[in-house]
């Protein structure tokens, strides 16, 4: 069990580092980058407290204390996806309403220009 | 563009070289100065080269959408330029123009929000793929307690629409798979619609979008999206009356 806590120990301080390299490179932005940061702290404080990790297995009644960390972990990947999916749904739907936008300008534009065009030719 | 707002004809393409030229002059010998604009897709052929040498008006977007998308984008641009009528014939050269003054006379004539060319009214029926037909047959079943009564073919594209369910699916049109939802949309308005018998030719060009293989996730889809609208019953808003 030490050598898991360990291992998820590690993994906890490389996630945050990808993260916070992540943040300083502006690769991602500071709103997605919180949940990731308390998932790595979570993750790295449960792993370093085997005194904490007892207790939440016991009130789960989990017989193997380490199992809490794989439930933490699948729970924040679940939600972390669920997150993923909201932003990008909104993501697609301002994207339609701008390429609508974009679409329904660049028509008109060129009725303008078509009109300016034949206006031209009428002056020659 | 011609200024009288009346009634405009929107066809969706996507990448219908073959097709575009013999649907738009099809419409211009049946509907002589309505005007005709192509939604395009962002074709890669050349659609848009040949549907203005045709004639018609053409808005492309700047990325493919799929249908749902590119059909709002005309309905949002016919209720912005304060058009009555709206009537949508696909760009695959099935829909026969001979039969938009049919849609058009309904629309005007009956006070239905929206009229569907009815695809299995036909004296010679519609011949379609046996898989195709059996998810007509069971959107039908599910559509007939949602909507209060039949709806024969819910799946067809050749739809006309008036200014009061123009102004509806501007602002929220299914973006796949648009048409069984586009119903509901309305039903949920309390919106009426008819459906008239149309003639429907062999696809020209091309292959359907809904291919076998995505039947399963089309009719998962349509069903969320059904379950959803009914979720959202908002009932008749103020100043959307039905006309009669």
């Amino acid at each position: 069990m030490e050598r898991l806590l360990w291992w998820t120990s590690v993994l906890s301080v490389v996630l945050i580092v990808m993260v916070l390299t992540a943040l300083r490179r502006a690769h991602i932005r500071v709103e997605y980058s919180v949940t990731w940061l308390i998932a790595g702290v979570a993750l790295f404080a449960l792993s370093r407290s085997e005194t904490a990790l007892g207790w939440i297995a016991s009130a789960l009644g989990l017989g193997y204390a380490p199992t809490v960390l794989v439930l933490v972990a699948g729970f924040i990947l679940v939600v972390m996806f669920f997150w993923t999916c909201v932003v990008i749904s909104r993501l697609r739907d301002d994207n339609i309403a701008l390429a609508q936008r974009v679409a329904i300008l660049e028509f008109h534009l060129n009725r303008v220009k078509s009109l300016g065009d034949s206006t031209a030719g009428l002056n020659r | 563009m011609a200024d009288n707002r009346e009634l405009i004809i929107i066809i969706p393409a996507f990448n219908e070289e073959a097709a575009i030229v013999g649907v738009i002059q099809g419409i211009q010998q049946a509907m002589p100065g309505v005007p005709i604009l192509v939604l395009d897709d962002s074709s890669k052929d050349g659609t848009v080269a040949l549907a203005r040498a045709a004639g018609a008006e053409v808005v492309t977007l700047p990325h493919h959408l799929g249908l749902g998308g590119l059909v709002q984008t005309g309905y949002k641009l016919a209720f912005s330029l304060g058009y009555q009528y709206v009537i949508r014939v696909d760009g695959d050269g099935q829909h026969d123009p001979e039969d938009i003054p049919t849609i058009y006379q309904q629309l005007r004539t009956s006070g239905a929000e929206m009229v569907i060319g009815c695809r299995t009214n036909t004296e010679d029926g519609w011949k379609t793929s046996i898989v195709r037909r059996m998810g007509i047959l069971f959107f039908r079943a599910v559509l007939r307690p949602i909507l209060g009564r039949p709806v024969h073919d819910p799946t067809s594209g050749f739809v006309g629409v008036n200014r009061a369910a123009l102004q509806v699916f501007a602002g929220s049109f299914p973006l796949e798979y648009p048409e069984i939802e586009a119903l509901v949309v309305l039903q949920r308005r309390k919106f009426r619609f008819e459906e008239v018998p149309v003639r429907m030719h062999p696809r020209r060009t091309g292959r359907s979008s809904i291919t076998a293989y995505k039947s399963l996730y089309y009719i998962a889809h349509v069903l969320l999206g059904v379950f959803v609208n009914i979720l959202k019953y908002e009932g008749r808003t103020a100043g959307q009356k039905p006309r009669k």
